[in-house]
């Protein structure tokens, strides 16, 4: 089965195609018997003894037995461990109601803040934007989100905003902002020093220096979904030169 | 194709056009053109969802059609519940408990085959939405003439002089007939004969999904 896995890692797959293991009847003499483990990551269900797509996309492989199917999404669904951006709703008496974009909003307990205790109070306002993790995501419980690593400390998770632009993008976007080494950025830090902050909701925002930077950059990342990398090194000079 | 010729039958269908992620505002959305015959369908989902409508283990689907002009009337509400019983089949809606899902399909124009083409267009709105589904599903819809001769894919003048119109949504993965929809009188060899005509159309009709998603992802490549 991975043999036939491997061989369409790149293709586009639809929802029903089936990847089946095929049983040798013969077993070789010379070569020994291994046991195919192969992970199934978004995209991919098991059904039996077969694989079976249920997205449709490009299917990727990841070393030594990693395969998903990398489709275009816009809506997002909650998953342990992602960081994304929330927007506080509601305070009700311990715990926050913050919308991330999901079919449900997620809790996000006044506790969950680095220094927060029952007498000292994190400082969360209504409608203030939150950089959180998701400590609990699956589809039969309500999502809660926490502002604290494992080790208690914030690490750049919690209240943020003042003065940013929030706005959205796909989830392919921000998947793609957050390569290590993505082309992408590396065309924007020569452009305008700016902050970044990309929830792996789909939402992206962004502070630079005046408010019409501002502006520019996020236009600018919202159009480069859309373009070859050619017509994007385009707009970006256009804009370094004061066209724009 | 050889199957076609064995069996005698001569599968016809009008030049099919599709788009997809059109609309900016829903999750997915798509347009299908069959013909002349053109439909929109955007879908939104997994979204939160009244709790009057909340179902604890499965995706709430509803659906909504919107025809060119007046207000939508019976003909539409059992339009929409043909549809909906469709994509409860190919969705994988447990893997979204207590979340909704809404279909919208407007008419740009009906020129026959109406209700096949709102199936062609879910199914590459759900495709577009990244939801979960079993299989793909299509709509291929046969008129059978007075003088009992069928045809696949009708015109709205061919749908009119007919003697009955049938049309059935077919699954991908076993070719199986997922919904049944028929108007006017035929016997039970003409709807056996109608089954086999579909199930061989919609090879067509999926061969078409998929060159439309390659043409799609082929930019980002």
């Amino acid at each position: 089965m991975e043999s036939c896995l491997k061989v369409k890692v790149g293709a586009v797959l639809l929802p029903g195609d089936v990847f089946t293991f095929i049983k040798t009847d013969t077993i070789s003499l010379t070569e020994s018997l291994k046991d195919e483990k192969i992970i199934c990551g978004p995209g991919l269900r098991r059904n039996g003894d077969d694989v079976v797509v249920c997205k449709s996309g490009v299917l990727r492989h990841k070393n030594p037995n990693l395969y998903w199917v990398d489709s275009q999404q816009r809506r997002y669904v909650p998953v342990k461990g992602e960081s994304v951006i929330g927007i506080v709703t509601t305070k009700s008496g311990d715990v926050f109601k913050v919308d991330v974009g999901g079919s449900e909003q997620a809790s996000l307990s006044y506790l969950a803040f680095e220094g927060a205790t029952k007498r000292n109070r994190p400082n969360v306002q209504v409608g203030d934007l939150v950089y959180a993790q998701f400590l609990i995501a699956n589809k039969d419980m309500e999502p809660e989100l926490v502002c604290i690593d494992s080790s208690g400390r914030a690490n750049g998770l919690g209240v943020f905003g003042a003065g940013g632009l929030l706005f959205k993008g796909s989830l392919g976007l921000v998947r793609r902002l957050l390569t290590p080494q993505n082309e992408i950025l590396k065309d924007l830090e020569k452009l305008y020093p700016c902050e970044l902050v990309l929830g792996m909701n789909g939402r992206l925002w962004v502070r630079a220096a005046t408010v019409q930077k501002t502006l520019i950059v996020a236009n600018l990342l919202e159009s480069s979904e859309n373009m070859s990398a050619q017509q994007r090194r385009t707009l970006f000079k256009r804009v370094a030169d004061g066209n724009l | 194709s050889d199957l076609e010729r064995s069996h005698g039958f001569n599968v016809t269908l009008r030049e099919f056009g599709c788009e997809q992620c059109l609309l900016s505002r829903p999750d997915g959305s798509s347009s299908f053109i069959q013909g002349d015959t053109s439909v929109l369908a955007a879908v939104y989902g997994p979204a939160e969802v009244k709790v009057s409508k909340e179902i604890y283990d499965r995706a709430t689907l509803e659906v909504v059609i919107q025809t060119k002009v007046g207000l939508p009337s019976v003909k539409e509400r059992s339009q929409e519940q043909c549809v909906r019983e469709t994509c409860e089949a190919s969705l994988l809606s447990s893997l979204h408990p207590r979340s909704s899902l809404t279909l919208i399909l407007q008419v740009l124009h009906n020129d026959g085959s109406l209700l096949s083409c709102f199936l062609n267009a879910a199914c590459m709105a759900f495709m577009d939405a990244g939801l979960p589904m079993s299989c793909l599903f299509c709509g291929v819809t046969c008129a059978i003439a007075s003088d009992g001769q069928v045809i696949t894919d009708p015109t709205a003048t061919q749908e009119k002089e007919s003697r009955a119109l049938l049309t059935f949504a077919i699954d991908s993965t076993e070719q199986k007939v997922l919904m049944s929809s028929t108007k006017g009188s035929f016997s039970v060899h003409e709807l056996q004969e109608c089954i086999a005509i579909s199930q061989m159309a919609s090879e067509k009709i999926f061969q078409f999904y998929r060159e439309s998603v390659q043409r799609r992802y082929s930019k980002t490549l």
